[in-house]
Parts: C-alpha cells; sequence; structure tokens
C-alpha cells in the first residue's frame, strides 16, 4: 500500500530498470555488457559445447597430428597426438573458469573474514591483521604461486586453495577500509546500544552496506585467478596433463610454434577474450555500483 | 620529514620480519621437506636420510631452524645451494644484474609509451582515441604475459627474422650491439603491462591537473596551450608517477619472472623456477626474501622520493 503511493507521488510510473539505478548504469555500460556476454558464451561453450561435437578432449588420433585450423573436421585443427583442439579447448574451459570462480569465492570468504574483524575491532587485533596483509602484499604473486605450487600435489583442489591464499588480500583491503568507515556511523553506534552482540552487528548491519566493493572486487578477482591458473600452468606446477586447462595448453605450444601457431593461438586467444571480458563487467559495476557517480 | 623517514623505517623492518616468517613457515611446513626429492630417487636409506636431516639442520623444530636461518641472515650469511653449495646471495647477484637490466628497460618504454597515450588521452578527453586507449589498456592488462610473448616471437623473430627468439646474446659474440639486440623483444613484452598502467595513471593525473585554478591562470594569461601542457600541467602530473612506479615493483618481479621463462633469459625468474623445481630450499627462501625486500623498497623510495619533490607535502609531514 504504502510503496503504490510514494511511487505515484515521487515519480511517474518506473519501469524495472530506473528502479534500480545501479542496474540502469550498468546496463548503459556497453564494454561491460559485452564483457557479460561474452563470459557467458564462454561458459555455455565451455560446459554445454562437449556435447554437441563428435570429439573429446582425450581420444588421439594418430593420422591426424597437427593438423591445421579450418581444413579437416577439426575446426581448431588437432595437436601432436591428435587430439581435436575445440574438444580440449571447452574441456579446459570448464577446469579453468571452475577454477577462477572457486578461488575468487574462497579468496573473498576469507577476505571478507579478515577484513571485518580487522575494521571492526580496531586496534591491537586489527593493525596486526592488516600487518599481515601488507606482509603477504610484498611477495610478488608468482614467485609466492610458484614457491607453492612445487611442493604441493598439483590438482584442481589444490590449485584453487592456493590461487585463493595468494589473492585474499585486495578483498581484505577493501572491506577493511568500508567496516572502519562504516562502523563510525549512527546506524552501527545505534545498533550497539540496542545491544547487538559484535558478530550481529558485523554480518547484519556491516556487511550488507560494503557489498557492493566487494562484489567489484570479486569480479575483478576472478580475471586474477584465470590468469593465475594459466601462469602456474604454462610454467608447468598447475593443472597436470592429460586434464586439459587453457594454461597447460600452451605449455608446449612454444616448441611448435614454427609449424604449428595455432596451439598457441587457440587457448592464448580464450584466455585473453575471458580475462578482459572479466575485468570489464567489474569495471562496468565499479562505475554502477558508485553511487556518487549517479547522474 | 627526519621523523617521518625513522618511523616508515622501522615499518618496513617489520614487515620483513613478517615477510620471512611467513615464507619460512610457508617453505617449511608443506609437505616433503627439502629432502623430499632425495628420498623419492630411492637411493638413500633410513640412515642416509636421518645423517642429511642433521647435517642441514631439518631434524630440529621449525622456530629454532627460524631463529637459526635468521640470525645468520642479520649476518650476512643467507645460507648456500644444496645443489652447487654455492652462497645463495652470490647466486642472486649473478642472476639479478639480467632481470634489472629487462626490469629498467622495459620501465622506460612504459613511462615513454605510456606517459604519451595518457598525455594524449587527457587532452582529448573522450575522443576515439581516449576511447580506444582505455579499452587497449583494459585488454593489455587481460593478455597474459607468456602468450603476449609467444606472439612476438611468433611475429619478429619466426615469421620476420628480426628479432632472436631468446637468450641474452649471441655465444661467442656479447657485445653492447649484440646484447641490445636480444634485450628489445623481451622489454616490449615486460612493458606492455607497465604501459597500461602507466596510460591510466597519466591520463587521471594529467586530468587532475589541468583542471586546477594554476592552470586556467595560465590560460587566461594567452600562455601558448603547447606551453601550459608541457611547462605547467606535465611537471605537475609526474608527481603521482612516481608512487606509481614504486608500487609496481611487485607486477613487474612476477612480469620478469614469466617473460624470462618465454625468451630464456637468465635472470632472476629462471633461477627461481631451477630451484623452486629441485626443492632448493635456502635459494627459493633467499629469492622470496631478496623480491620482497625490493617490492617493500620501491614502495619506501616512491614515499621518500615523493616528499622530497613536492614541497606540499614536504611541509605536511614534519
Amino acid at each position: 500500500m504504502s510503496a503504490v503511493h510514494t511511487a505515484s507521488i515521487d515519480s511517474p510510473p518506473q519501469t524495472f530498470a530506473e528502479r534500480y539505478p545501479a542496474l540502469r548504469r550498468f546496463l548503459r555500460h556497453r564494454v561491460a555488457l559485452l564483457g557479460l556476454a561474452v563470459v557467458l558464451f564462454m561458459t555455455i561453450f565451455s560446459f554445454a559445447g562437449p556435447w554437441l561435437i563428435p570429439f573429446n578432449e582425450t581420444d588421439t588420433d594418430i593420422r591426424a597430428r597437427l593438423m591445421g585450423p579450418f581444413v579437416g573436421p577439426h575446426i581448431f585443427g588437432t595437436d601432436p597426438l591428435g587430439r581435436d583442439i575445440l574438444a580440449r579447448l571447452m574441456y579446459a574451459g570448464r577446469i579453468s573458469l571452475s577454477i577462477g570462480f572457486a578461488a575468487t569465492a574462497l579468496s573473498v570468504v576469507v577476505g571478507v573474514l579478515v577484513g571485518l574483524v580487522a575494521g571492526f575491532y580496531r586496534g591491537a587485533i586489527g593493525a596486526s591483521l592488516m600487518r599481515f596483509v601488507d606482509a603477504m602484499l610484498c611477495f610478488p604473486t608468482i614467485f609466492l604461486l610458484l614457491a607453492v605450487a612445487a611442493l604441493i600435489e598439483p590438482s584442481v583442489t589444490s590449485i584453487v586453495v592456493l590461487i585463493a591464499l595468494a589473492s585474499w588480500m585486495e578483498v581484505a583491503r577493501v572491506v577493511e577500509g568500508q567496516i572502519r568507515s562504516l562502523r563510525e556511523r549512527d546506524f552501527t553506534l545505534a545498533a550497539e546500544s540496542l545491544g547487538a552482540s559484535d558478530s550481529r552487528i558485523m554480518f547484519r548491519e556491516l556487511l550488507p552496506n560494503a557489498v557492493a566493493p566487494i562484489v567489484v572486487a570479486a569480479t575483478l578477482n576472478i580475471a586474477h585467478a584465470i590468469l593465475a591458473e594459466a601462469y602456474i600452468s604454462f610454467l608447468g606446477f598447475g593443472i597436470q596433463p592429460p586434464t586439459p586447462s587453457w594454461g597447460n595448453m600452451l605449455e608446449n605450444a612454444q616448441s611448435y610454434l614454427t609449424n604449428a601457431p595455432w596451439l598457441a593461438i587457440v587457448p592464448g586467444l580464450a584466455i585473453t577474450l575471458t580475462v578482459t571480458s572479466f575485468n570489464f563487467i567489474g569495471d562496468g559495476l565499479r562505475d554502477a555500483l558508485d553511487a556518487k557517480l549517479d547522474r | 620529514m627526519g621523523r617521518y623517514l625513522v618511523r616508515r623505517l622501522l615499518q618496513s623492518l617489520l614487515l620483513l620480519v613478517l615477510v620471512s616468517m611467513i615464507a619460512f613457515a610457508i617453505l617449511h611446513l608443506a609437505p616433503g621437506g627439502p629432502l623430499a626429492q632425495f628420498v623419492a630417487t630411492g637411493n638413500l636409506g633410513q640412515e642416509d636420510v636421518a645423517r642429511l636431516m642433521a647435517q642441514y639442520g631439518l631434524d630440529r623444530p621449525v622456530p629454532v631452524q627460524y631463529l637459526e636461518w635468521a640470525g645468520n641472515l642479520l649476518r650476512g650469511d643467507w645460507g648456500s645451494s644444496y645443489r652447487d653449495q654455492l652462497p645463495v646471495l652470490t647466486k642472486i647477484g649473478i642472476h639479478i644484474v639480467p632481470t634489472l637490466e629487462i626490469m629498467v628497460a622495459s620501465t622506460l618504454l612504459a613511462m615513454f609509451l605510456g606517459g604519451m597515450i595518457g598525455i594524449l588521452g587527457a587532452v582529448r578527453r573522450y575522443s576515439f582515441f581516449d576511447h580506444l586507449a582505455t579499452v587497449g589498456a583494459m585488454v593489455a592488462l587481460s593478455i597474459p604475459t607468456f602468450w603476449f610473448g609467444l606472439a612476438v616471437i611468433y611475429v619478429f623473430s619466426v615469421n620476420l627474422g628480426w628479432l632472436p627468439a631468446g637468450s641474452r646474446e649471441t655465444i661467442g659474440d656479447g657485445s653492447f650491439v649484440d646484447r641490445l639486440h636480444h634485450l628489445v623483444a623481451p622489454c616490449i613484452v615486460l612493458a606492455l603491462v607497465s604501459t597500461a598502467v602507466w596510460s591510466r595513471y597519466m591520463r587521471s593525473s594529467m586530468l587532475d591537473v589541468v583542471n586546477q585554478d594554476y592552470i586556467r591562470t595560465a590560460k587566461s594569461k594567452g600562455v601558448p596551450a603547447m606551453r601550459i601542457l608541457l611547462h605547467h600541467a606535465l611537471r605537475n602530473a609526474l608527481l603521482p608517477m612516481i608512487t606509481i612506479t614504486g608500487l609496481h615493483v611487485s607486477t613487474l618481479l612476477s612480469g620478469a619472472l614469466v617473460t624470462e621463462t618465454v625468451f630464456t633469459w637468465p635472470g632472476m625468474g629462471r633461477l627461481f623456477l631451477d630451484s623452486v623445481s629441485n626443492r632448493d630450499y635456502p635459494v627459493v627462501m633467499g629469492m622470496l626474501m631478496f623480491t620482497a625486500c625490493m617490492v617493500l623498497l620501491g614502495s619506501l623510495l616512491a614515499d621518500l622520493l615523493y616528499s622530497a619533490a613536492d614541497p606540499r607535502i614536504k611541509g605536511a609531514s614534519t
């Protein structure tokens, strides 16, 4: 009743997009929309694609080794073992995209928890947590990833955990900054004076108000995670063959650069397209969710 | 200024202690331990392993090992490689020069290119070029460095034959020109990300400056646009770039590792990869510390240079 009432007084009838200014701003961000379309396409391509083609990622065909793209039944050509590149690209996409999403989910959980606690309990706890974040950020990412990757048994799960461990710090910093300023606001004081517990204030009052920057950081984190997987797999410490990933498809491509450049071109394009798209989406989300920019 | 300097130095030292603890914990709590590859060969008996453990001091609790390692570090002894017994610092010393070579060369290239793109983007804001540069920077940040490296090799070495496909010099040559020739490709590859970063920051820094009062004053006094741009605006717009360069060391080191792998460049990245695959703990540990030191030093220098270059900051921090 009251919702209808205010709507009719304040403004003319609204469309869905008008009621959500952030969504409207995001829809106006054309490159971000393009990015979203590419990500959707890559996801469907990777997860549904294998049903649509007559090859799978492990079948070798000795008579069709290193076939070029677009000449035979193999659209993207074949690798030195005669395996279909298109099929491998799809299965590799499942692995690489899953790692990107899973590592991001884990790093957001860790980053949010650390940031929340550090921003809420300032003083000794907050300071020592944030110094720990600073110290972790001193390691160049690839050095940290490789140092650990070489020591553990490489598997999809361990790579996810590894990438998450090397990438939660940015989220923690963003959340800590947000929480620290939100903590000073009146609604926090109100909740405190009503006797709400610390965890209730943190998770019910503060965290919902810090969602926007977390979403932006998480989106950009997916891009970084996919790149990180590509780097460690390319260097031979990530996903191990015969399981394909976009990174390990490129591992041996350098030796065939002269006579089979498509081995490098195809997976590299997939990585670049996907990572660029996530970066654009993150950019669009940042513009859309930053209320200060509302025009 | 003096007090600020001391505080920053103390903070950095504290961070270094934390960094060393984290690195030590990561390496020594991982399964297997330093002797895993000796054990895996199957040539060692139980007592051999125990003897090696005792020889390297690995049979003691991790905190004790850490304290000993840290004590030696403070005395300038970074330990020596398990593989060739060379001191870690010597190994780093041999490999750092080639890495610094590509890092410095690519940074200069990125400053120049990125600076130009950023200034043009700011001057012609929202033009076609500006939009193109924005999208281009985002794509450049998303391209895997090694893939870009493969593309450069494919085009300039395999097809055109203009540039060597790897290594630092032709064996038996090694003249200055030859080295420069080998430097071009890795330098371009490593500069890609830095150029993108520089162009973005340069653009926004330039836009900040261009909208300030003293630029309007200069315009209304009839100073030629080009002179305002280069003389009045650019000088102030370049100041924040000191900070960007300092904070970029970490990214640059990661990029250097990957670039070195693609171009078989004999630098720190190669050394790190070799040491990591052979579980050469002292070297890996030393290099983690060393790179972290470089990163910290970068941000420290950026801070100090920035406050030294900008009189407004100097006044505020004392």
